[in-house]
């Protein structure tokens, strides 16, 4: 179906005509929804959008999206989503992954794509398990954890993503949750918003082999008191009753009740361009004395691979001239044979 | 120059050294005069793996082969004629070449004790008559330098650094090659640096002088230039050519040139080159590893670049997978192969042919993509511009396969005139209105449409799962599955019609067909053109396209008695010819890590001939 130009976009114009094949109740279909609902506010003709993705349960994203679209290999999305955006740095260009994608068989890649900030939407469905093989731990299934391939328990600690992401030079790093609608919506504006690679980490559920893994965040008794909504140049306040805070003694974050001894004037107020913020917030992920912080952890301003590459052969041609092949061919040295 | 001067028609002359000893610039001189004065010739350089391992050792050696001739000729030359070594390691790796009569020329000032025993010499070769085969020409060229240098007051090392231009500066003697070139050359490197342009050329025309006063050449030689075709020339390197085909494919085709890549020996120079002509809007992507440089070019090609990714054997194993994406996403894709010895990391500056199966069937499951492969250095620039107009007009993968050989080797190459290229047309496709179907194929080359990201209507998810025949969805169905991949198949075949008819030198029937691909073109073409000469019935076939292959070429073996295919691997063009047209072919499988030689050739060829049937 073709759009008519100008016209403005519905969530309706980004669903394809495949079926979608996610298990019933699979978080994905949250993630899915929440997107197709955020794109028409973008600005962007539809046929501008591109996502890419790798192998996994949530790779199948691409197909369920009516624009262009990328199924491609166990990890390596980023580096074609790269070739994409350099070719064609006007797309809007999305990379959708897993934690096992993108952090076991594409670490290489994920910390390659971050670092060199190519301006890439990168989000990154973690349900801390391999879905579509059926169960078996992932790098960010935590220690100890039994699955299929680990019976007697996992024996390797796991990645934290954001603080991969930070590790790697990340200039934009940010988490939402598969259950947050309003939340997840508002984090795609901003990760698409951003100038540079970005990166956004959902937390999702897989009920069929990790089910329940992220429940203290979404259960309506317990999500209050497990999670930390961060909004910029605001006190971190959390709790059930919004009578807790985090407040920094020294160097180390503590949890505080705001009951007379504290007040908000105590707490950390986030600053998401500060870096040592944001690595004192990462570190709550497997910290069960912490809440976990969602929404955006970090962002800076830098250029874009993509803009340097543009200005180097701008400079380049100013400088040698537009190209002529055929005194390159000839080179400096020719002879001629009558 | 000796007044007593012979005629001669064709030179061998090695350049042999420690690595720091600037024997492969020696080399480039050498070549670039020669080519100047009109000989044909064929270079081959020969470097170490190391980059610099200790000076005097045998791992240290560097050479540089150039054959030049008043004729036609198509290689570097197998027996050397003339032998440069500039120290006892040199003279170990590559005495074994030189021809019996032919002449060395050592720099005795290397050969003391030290540099002896490093080259495991208990004796000194150059005075225990070990090489009474030989003419011997020991030069103290290091204390000769130093003498001409005397006055200027240089440090030793600078000093040392101009034994080169002396020995340079003989062998131009030798063969009455001009001098100007070189000092016109050295003033433009050493702009800034007079006292190295005054040291080098007084070194020069030192080893020129000296070959006039010594005694011991009753004369030098001259080699006439060489009945080439007319038109201008330049000198050119595998390598180089290659990065230039791709580059006139982009400028023809209208597409913007996409090269990802990683470094390795010895397909870096690619990477190297094209990264110079960012003024040409060329983007170079040098990658985090050989996977991603190959992902990052089918994204490219996706978005509608001419999209090409090069490496060497085992970097062309990592790109393996991706070259199944793009198998099953039939997109356009070039991926250069500059094949080396091995297996795993092998002998990496050396050369070989023995990625032909990796290229034919190095996937998983039925994955055809078409190969191609570069016959002489200058051919790559042909060979290149030809896979990326297949690619295109296919909507393929394409391997292009040269070898560590014709990368760094050189010959002379006439200018292409670059109207006579065949064109390459190029269409994106546009929506009209109805459901795009991406996998909808020409009727002729079963080529999909190329839809780009950014096409307005043509919105489509492509992947690696199997598609659908023309709706391009996901499918499941068994019947779809042995359609599409016969259609694969089918559209890979069907560029049998972009092959030219094979050339045969010599007769259409014979005794024997020597068949060959790839760089091993210029051997065998001299091998058999000796022995055309000596009245045998030999004759030369050689194909550039290894799949498809050649139409008519089941038609040629049927017609000759015997067939002999000589190819730098164990087989592997032997097995397939066997295989497809059911004849009795003989290989010639040499893995010695260097170019086959010609005379060697003819030997077998003799000894195939001579035996009943
Ligand atoms: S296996 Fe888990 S992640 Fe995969 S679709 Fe089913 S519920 Fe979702």
């Amino acid at each position: 179906m073709s759009q008519e130009r100008g016209q403005k976009l519905a969530r309706q114009d980004f669903i394809s005509n495949q079926d979608v094949r996610w298990c019933p109740g699979c978080g994905d279909y949250s993630i899915l929804a929440q997107t197709q609902k955020s794109l028409p506010d973008l600005g962007i003709p539809r046929e501008n959008f591109v996502f890419i993705s790798g192998i996994g349960c949530s790779s199948r994203f691409p197909y369920y999206m009516n624009t262009y679209g990328f199924h491609t290999i166990h990890g390596r999305a980023p580096t074609l989503a790269s070739g994409v955006k350099l070719a064609r740095p006007d797309l809007s260009v999305w990379v959708v992954t897993g934690d096992g994608d993108s952090l076991s068989i594409g670490g290489n890649h994920f910390i390659h794509v971050l670092r060199r900030n190519i301006d890439l939407n990168i989000v990154l469905f973690n349900n801390r398990i391999y879905g579509l093989t059926k169960g078996q731990y992932s790098p960010t299934s935590e220690l100890g954890k039994v699955t299929k391939s680990t019976p007697f328990g996992s024996l390797d600690t796991p990645f934290n993503p954001p603080a991969v992401a930070l590790g790697a030079q990340a200039t934009f790093v940010a988490r939402s949750i598969d259950r947050y609608p309003s939340h997840l919506q508002k984090m795609l504006g901003r990760a698409h918003g951003h100038k540079g690679a970005s990166f956004l980490e959902v937390y999702q559920n897989c009920l069929i082999f990790n089910d329940g893994a992220f429940r203290l965040l979404t259960e309506k008794e317990t999500k209050g008191d497990h999670v930390l909504e961060l909004e910029n140049g605001k006190p971190m306040i959390f709790g059930k009753e919004k009578n807790k805070g985090i407040r920094l003694n020294g160097f180390k974050p503590e949890v505080v009740t705001l009951d007379g001894d504290y007040s908000t004037d105590d707490l950390l107020i986030h600053n998401e361009t500060d870096k040592n913020i944001a690595d004192v917030l990462t570190n709550f992920t497997y910290d069960s004395e912490f809440p976990t912080p969602i929404g955006v952890l970090f962002v800076a301003k830098m250029s874009t691979y993509e803009d340097r590459l543009d200005e180097q052969i701008k400079t380049a041609k100013e400088q040698l001239g537009e190209g002529n092949l055929e005194a390159l061919i000839r080179g400096a040295d020719t002879w001629e044979v009558e | 120059m000796s007044d007593n001067t012979k005629p001669i028609k064709n030179v061998v002359i090695r350049f042999a050294g420690d690595s720091g000893d600037g024997m492969q610039l020696m080399g480039d001189r050498f070549t670039a005069t020669t080519a100047m004065v009109g000989n044909d010739l064929g270079t081959f350089p020969d470097y170490p793996a190391e980059i610099r391992a200790p000076a005097g050792s045998l791992a240290g050696v560097s050479a540089f082969q150039i054959q030049f001739s008043s004729q036609d000729i198509f290689t570097p030359g197998d027996r050397v004629d003339v032998l440069v070594v500039m120290n006892p390691a040199a003279l170990k790796m590559h005495i074994q070449d030189l021809r019996p009569g032919g002449t060395l020329i050592a720099n005795k000032s290397n050969f003391q004790k030290k540099n002896l025993k490093l080259a495991g010499y208990e004796t000194d070769p150059l005075t225990d008559d070990s090489l009474n085969d030989f003419m011997v020409l020991d030069v103290e060229i290091t204390e000769l330098v130093t003498k001409a240098l005397e006055d200027m007051k240089l440090p030793l090392k600078t000093v040392e650094r101009t034994k080169n231009m002396f020995a340079l500066g003989l062998t131009f003697w030798m063969y009455g090659r001009p001098m100007e070139p070189t000092i016109k050359w050295l003033n433009m490197k050493f702009k800034k640096r007079p006292e190295l342009v005054e040291a080098n050329v007084r070194a020069l025309k030192a080893g020129n002088h000296f070959g006039d006063i010594s005694e011991v050449f009753s004369s030098s030689y001259t080699v006439a230039p060489a009945p080439l075709a007319k038109g201008t020339y330049r000198n050119i390197t595998g390598n180089y050519a290659l990065g230039l085909g791709l580059l006139t494919a982009s400028e023809k085709s209208g597409l913007p040139l996409f090269f990802g890549g990683y470094p390795i020996t010895p397909a870096s120079e690619i990477l190297n080159q094209l990264s110079l002509y960012r003024n040409f809007g060329i983007r170079t992507f040098q990658a985090e590893d050989e996977i991603a440089s190959i992902g990052a070019s089918i994204g490219a090609a996706f978005a509608g670049s001419l999209a090409v990714t090069a490496s060497s054997g085992p970097g062309i194993a990592l790109k393996s997978e991706a070259m199944g994406l793009a198998v099953i996403t039939e997109l356009p894709l070039v991926i250069i192969n500059i094949q080396r010895a091995g297996p795993s990391t092998g002998l990496p500056t050396k050369t070989e042919q023995a990625d032909l199966f990796q290229a034919l069937f190095g996937r998983n499951s039925e994955s055809p993509i078409p190969v191609i492969s570069a016959i002489s250095p200058s051919d790559c620039y042909y060979t290149a511009y030809e896979a990326c107009r297949v690619a295109l007009k296919y909507m393929t993968p394409i391997i292009v396969l040269s070898d560590a050989y014709l990368a760094s080797g050189s010959e002379p190459w006439l200018l292409p005139n670059l109207s006579d290229l065949e064109k390459i047309e190029v269409k994106f496709t546009e929506s009209n209105g109805e459901t795009f179907k991406p996998y909808l194929r020409d009727e002729m080359t079963l080529a999909r449409p190329w839809a780009i990201p950014g096409t307005p209507g043509l919105e489509h998810r492509i992947g690696g799962l199997e598609k659908e025949d023309g709706s391009g969805n996901v499918s499941y169905d068994p019947e779809n599955h042995q359609k599409m991949i016969e259609l694969r198949e089918a559209k890979v075949a069907g560029i049998t019609r972009e092959i030219d008819p094979t050339e045969l030198y010599g007769e259409p029937i014979g005794d024997l067909l020597i068949l060959g691909w790839g760089s091993t073109y210029g051997s065998i073409r001299t091998a058999v053109k000796r022995l055309q000469d000596e009245g045998k019935s030999v004759s030369h076939a050689h194909v550039r396209w290894v799949n498809p292959l050649p139409a008519d070429l089941g038609e040629i073996v049927l017609k000759y008695q015997k067939i002999l295919v000589p190819e730098l691997n164990r087989g592997q063009f032997l097995k397939l010819i066997r295989a497809e047209y059911l004849v009795d072919a003989k290989g010639m499988n040499v893995v010695r890590g260097k170019p086959i030689r010609s005379y060697r050739i003819e030997e077998v060829a003799n000894e195939m001939l001579e035996s009943g049937r």
